[in-house]
């Protein structure tokens, strides 16, 4: 028995996993982004500084017998990455980093979730137009390509156009966080109730109010423009850069279905910005997520916009699971010792081929051991043949 | 868009209270659940099933997808936690108080106050906010029996219209939450197929505006 939550991965899907893991990292060097590995464990206050309480909550914790001080498990990689680039990486360029590692967390979230997720991402830091929000959201579709998940919708919103208009509104405390909380479920009757005992002007509870509604297609942002007319200026400014995604990627991706939501808040304890996540039909959960969380580097000194996304590689793994996988092949080789036998094997491993060696006093079924060819003595040497089909 | 829509609703009350708002989006079942034995119920549309399962079942079936929308009782939502659901049609059907009730003018306990109930989450919560330590005991049903026979002071159950109560000796002590049903739609399912379901809504929506009474008090 495994604790809940928690599993392993045999052959096959180890292996395709690992192949999934080198095309992904390779494809994130191609686009200029470097690997860093982070701590698995750290001492709490530096994994959990500016990171809030949700994730707080989600870390394992333990002590560390040599310092006397309380460690944690990373939950999540995102905001360590955010430390190593604000504090050991001091570069004013624009920098791109990508990881991936297991991580920890102390319940599965989501249904049928894992509770350690092998966690793939990557983070631009340096630039806070909406130009690099796209190229993460770019990068996250290159993922889900590669991982051979067919039809993916991108689910997008924006989490200044909810933090503005509650803080014009003046709400705050217990009042905004029951908001929050009845937005996430699009529970009218209660986001009604909720703003009518705030006693707001009528036009900046119909703002709040109409996020619940504002979602849909790309037309939606039009129907936001109209219903959120007035409303300060960093709201429209949102809208604006949704506009832009909305254009950009309809552009690039003219088949791409997109699905704007104003009142969805995902990540909202330290998304600042663009939000993000991808579907597909018949999985109920996102697949990735992302988007842009400008401040957190301040508590590690260094200010620097920041956006990014990430996903559970093993979960993505399990969607292409339906895929044919292909047997590899491979190449039984006697038992014998002889030098010609191991120059060849030597030489047919370098090229990529999959040799097994037969040990000696045992039954060497060649296809149980996933070979379909074998090696030979012949009169010119050491020859591959193919292996009988009942054999 | 094409595909099913699957609609997860109980039997009874909720159903019988359900019918006439989908008649409203041109949705009436094949079957009747209470003389057919049937769990997937085929509709007068190609394309809409109903399934019936049980009320505490709903949110689990549209969290997971299993039904892309459902109607469940605020109770259910309350106890079983709504995450991964959108809730954004109270449809008004169904009401009821949910209440702490217990014997006639029965003087508290020098001890801790022993609540039966099936609603664990939801009680354990409100005697938390009250600052209150009470020791909860889960019972699945008959809950009116429990203080009847000393196995708990108080119950904690869904009130309509108090004739079970009364029966049994007991009076509704404490008012918890005003409970009704709600559409309850899936994430997921809202984001990849908004036409549908965001027209569907709007039909339910339509015909509960029609008798829906202003906010109730609380």
């Amino acid at each position: 028995m495994l604790p809940e939550g928690i599993d392993e991965v045999l052959p096959p899907a180890a292996d395709r996993l690992e192949q999934l893991r080198r095309r992904i990292l390779d494809c994130y060097r191609s686009w200029g982004y470097e690997l860093i590995l982070t701590p698995f464990v750290e001492f709490l206050e530096s994994l959990l500084t500016g990171t809030g309480k949700d994730l707080e909550a989600q870390t394992f914790k333990l002590m560390d017998p040599l310092s006397g001080r309380m460690m944690g498990i990373r939950a999540d990689i995102t905001p360590q990455a955010a430390r190593i680039e604000a504090h050991r990486l001091d570069r004013d360029v624009p920098v791109r980093l990508c990881y991936l590692g297991t991580v920890l967390r102390a319940s599965a979230g989501e249904l049928g979730g894992s509770r350690a997720p092998l966690q793939v991402g990557a983070e631009l830091y340096g630039h806070a137009g909406i130009e690099s929000d796209l190229e993460v959201l770019e990068l996250m579709l290159e993922t889900l390509h590669i991982t051979g998940v067919q039809t993916v919708h991108v689910d997008l919103g924006h989490v200044a156009i909810y933090r503005r208009l509650a803080r014009h509104a003046g709400l705050e405390g217990r009042c905004e966080a029951a908001l929050f909380d009845a937005l996430q479920r699009k529970a009218r009757p209660e986001i009604e109730g909720i703003l009518a005992e705030a006693r707001l002007a009528d036009r900046e509870s119909g703002w709040l109010a109409a996020l619940a509604e504002l979602n849909g297609g790309p037309e939606v942002l039009g129907e936001a423009r109209e219903r959120l007319a007035g409303a300060p200026d960093g709201v429209l400014d949102a809208l604006g850069q949704l506009e832009t995604v909305a254009r950009e990627m309809g552009r690039r991706h003219p088949h791409l279905p997109l699905h704007f939501d104003l009142a969805e808040l995902r990540g909202y304890n330290y998304q600042t910005g663009l939000v993000f996540a991808a579907f597909t039909p018949g999985y109920g959960r996102e697949l990735a997520r992302g988007g842009r969380y400008d401040p957190i580097g301040r508590v590690f000194g260094r200010a620097r916009p920041a956006t990014g996304f990430s996903a559970d590689l093993k979960a993505l793994l399990l969607l292409a699971e339906g895929e044919e996988s292909g047997n590899p092949g491979g190449i039984l080789a006697p038992a014998e010792n002889d030098s010609a036998l191991e120059a060849t094997i030597a030489s047919l491993r370098a090229a990529g081929e999959r040799v097994i060696r037969a040990l000696p006093g045992l039954d060497n079924h060649a296809r149980q051991l996933g070979c379909d060819r074998r090696l030979v003595r012949s009169a010119d040497g050491w020859k591959v043949e193919p292996v009988a089909e009942g054999e | 868009m094409t595909g099913i829509l699957t609609i997860a609703l109980s039997k009874g009350r909720i159903f019988k209270e359900t019918l006439p708002l989908l008649a409203h989006a041109g949705i009436v079942p094949a079957d009747d659940p209470e003389r057919s034995r049937k769990l997937i119920l085929d509709t007068n549309r190609p394309d809409v099933k109903l399934v019936i399962i049980r009320a505490t079942d709903v949110p689990t079936y549209v969290q997971y997808g299993a039904a892309q929308v459902g109607v469940a009782g605020k109770d259910v939502l309350m106890e079983y936690g709504g995450d991964g659901l959108y809730e954004p049609l109270d449809l008004g059907i169904a009401r009821c108080r949910l209440m702490v009730a217990g014997p006639v003018a029965a003087p508290p306990p020098r001890r801790r106050l022993r609540i039966a109930t099936k609603y664990v989450n939801t009680t354990r919560r409100y005697y938390a906010a009250r600052g209150e330590q009470v020791e909860v005991i889960k019972l699945y049903g008959s809950m009116e029996l429990a203080p009847l026979v000393g196995l708990a002071d108080r119950i904690v159950d869904v009130v309509d219209t108090g004739n079970t109560l009364r029966a049994n000796g007991l009076e509704p002590l404490e008012h918890i939450a005003d409970i009704s049903s709600r559409l309850v739609v899936n994430k997921a399912a809202m984001k990849m197929e908004h036409r549908r379901i965001k027209a569907f809504i709007r039909q339910i929506a339509e015909a509960v505006e029609g008798p829906r009474p202003e906010e109730q008090s609380s």
